[in-house]
């Protein structure tokens, strides 16, 4: 049964077991409009929770997309490189941007459930 | 907004807020030795136009200008002939006192020369992309190393020996912090094994072609040795003109393509401004600095131009920006633009054929001088001679007859003992036969 988790910077993440797959959430794929370019980390780094993982540029701007948690990249989705507007079309599925083998899953405490990230968003 | 410059009240207010005695207080961290002292200009305080007229004329009365007689000198800037039309069109209004376009799209005839001025380097280095320019050939080079460490995610820049050494400095001076750079001996009229010294942690290789001594090199086994070890290869060019008749870089292999522009439309002008030419693969788009011009079509399915990829540079990436010191050079690039426009691809190869001609006319006959030897065994329009004493001492002799004989290559490389007699002479389509004889007669003279 896999769990999802929202960060303040609007990432998801999915857990599954030790293994997380991270996104960008539909609000902030709908703020940054029009996809143009991704880059996914390479396979085999290692990113402590917070740090810069992949990077996601728009029609009008460019940010980083920070790594949830802590962990080892398992795969980048290599597929946004050549279609990165599936990251519009489908943010929270064929979207997603990196997989991640959990280092310490005590850092998801630290997270927000879909209820609270629903409520953070409505207050922005 | 009205402007008031500070008052001296103001002033002791604002540097008893910080606790600072006076404003050389403030600079009281500048070593010593970089200081420059009150005295070294020596300059009245106040003096009237009239006399300060007179006194410019004076000194520049004392200069020799390079139109004036038999002029040889290249070393990365070169004296081509500008035709008048290029003159007159940049200084139209329009191009004249318009500034970067803040609001692109209204500036339609500004991003027009400048796609057209990306596509003719694009075209001349063989590359897929060009931006709009940037400063100079040197600062292009060095943002070619900065590029290639972040593509390569390596810190090592390996310099040629033949890398013109404003280059090389310039590279230093940037590149250094990012990383480390290396320099390969100097081997005036040799190409260096270079391919020998890529490593696993070499992000480029930068070989300039000709070199700096003129030699053209062959690019093409550097280009696959450093694919072979994951690195790049930056492709220098500093007399652009020679791309009207050699192999571009691109098509050897070249993965980022640096170059000084000056040679196409714009004069010596004291040593600037310059325009930097860059170009690289496509693949490599999005790391490249610099701002991007683009054709695309309007509503009503009209050409039109658009800067694009702008979410590379700093107004939107801020600090992650692929460069925060790079501008463009407007100007100088139009006259580029202008200038190759009227020479057109035959026109070009033409201009070059003619370059080369001359050259190797030249340095013939200087190397059947006494004493003196051609080093350069393959060049474009430029040569190096060994003398039987220094160059520089020559070049001093040789002004006395009114001829201005080329670069001392101890000029470039004080601390390079092989450089002391080595003597770097350009000729181009401004030196005429009289030229050339002019400066043989007088060489022979000096030699015996």
């Amino acid at each position: 049964m896999s769990e999802t988790r929202y960060t303040d910077q609007h990432e998801w993440v999915r857990i599954d077991g030790d293994q997380a797959t991270v996104g960008i959430t539909k609000y902030a794929a709908e703020q940054l409009g029009d996809v143009v370019f991704v880059e996914v980390p390479e396979t085999g780094r290692k990113i402590g929770a917070g740090g810069e993982a992949a990077v996601v540029e728009s029609v009008k701007a460019a940010s980083e997309v920070y790594a949830p948690i802590g962990g080892e990249v398992t795969a980048g989705n290599e597929a946004l490189t050549a279609d990165p507007a599936k990251v519009n079309a489908d943010p929270e599925g064929e979207g997603w941007f990196f997989k991640l083998k959990i280092a310490d899953k005590g850092e998801l405490a630290k997270l927000m459930t879909q209820t609270q990230y629903d409520a953070f968003v409505k207050g922005l | 907004m009205r402007y008031l410059p500070l008052t001296p009240d103001d002033r002791s207010a604002m540097l008893a807020k910080i606790g600072a005695r006076d404003i050389d207080a403030l600079f009281r961290d500048v070593p010593k030795e970089a200081v420059v002292s009150r005295g070294v200009f020596d300059l009245p305080d106040t003096q009237g136009e009239l006399q300060v007229e007179r006194a410019l004329s004076r000194m520049a009365a004392r200069t020799t200008a390079a139109g004036a007689g038999p002029f040889f000198c290249g070393a990365g800037a070169y004296k081509h002939h500008v035709p008048a039309a290029v003159d007159h069109l940049i200084q139209r209004s329009e191009f004249l006192t318009s500034y970067t376009p803040y609001q692109p799209e209204i500036a339609q005839g500004t991003l027009q020369y400048l796609f057209e001025f990306q596509t003719q380097v694009a075209l001349l280095t063989g590359m897929e992309v060009a931006n709009a320019s940037l400063y100079d050939g040197s600062t292009a080079t060095a943002e070619a190393v900065l590029m290639a460490q972040r593509l390569t995610k390596r810190p090592k820049a390996i310099l040629s020996g033949g890398l013109h050494p404003h280059y090389a400095e310039t590279v230093e001076t940037i590149a250094t912090l990012s990383g480390e750079v290396v320099r390969t001996p100097v081997t005036p009229g040799q190409a260096e094994d270079i391919a020998a010294l890529i490593d696993e942690r070499t992000a480029c290789v930068v070989v300039q072609s000709p070199d700096v001594f003129g030699l053209i090199r062959n690019l093409k086994p550097i280009a696959d040795a450093a694919h072979a070890k994951g690195a790049l290869l930056i492709a220098v060019v500093t007399e652009i003109v020679s791309l009207g008749l050699l192999e571009s870089p691109g098509a050897q292999g070249a993965d980022i393509v640096a170059a000084e522009g000056q040679s196409i439309g714009n004069g010596l002008n004291f040593g600037g401004p310059y325009v930097g030419l860059f170009a690289t693969r496509e693949k490599f788009l999005r790391q490249m600095p610099g701002r991007l011009c683009g054709e695309t079509t309007d509503a009503a399915g009209k050409r039109g131009y658009v800067l694009t990829l702008s979410t590379r540079e700093q107004h939107i990436r801020r600090e992650k920006a692929t460069s925060n010191i790079c501008t463009n050079s407007g100007l100088c690039c139009l006259a580029f633009t202008i200038h190759l426009s009227l020479l057109g691809e035959e026109g070009l190869a033409r201009l070059a054929r003619t370059n080369h001609a001359r050259a190797s006319a030249l340095a013939d006959r200087l190397a059947k001088v006494k004493g003196v030897s051609l080093i350069t065994p393959s060049f474009f329009n430029e040569f190096t001679l060994k003398l039987p004493k220094p160059a520089a001492s020559v070049v001093d002799a040789l002004v006395e007859k009114g001829v201005i004989a080329g670069v001392p290559a101890s000029r470039l490389m004080p601390h390079e003992s092989s450089a002391r007699d080595l003597l770097i002479v350009a000729a181009t389509e401004t030196n005429t036969d009289e030229d050339c004889d002019v400066f043989v007669k007088a060489l022979a003279e000096a030699m015996s």
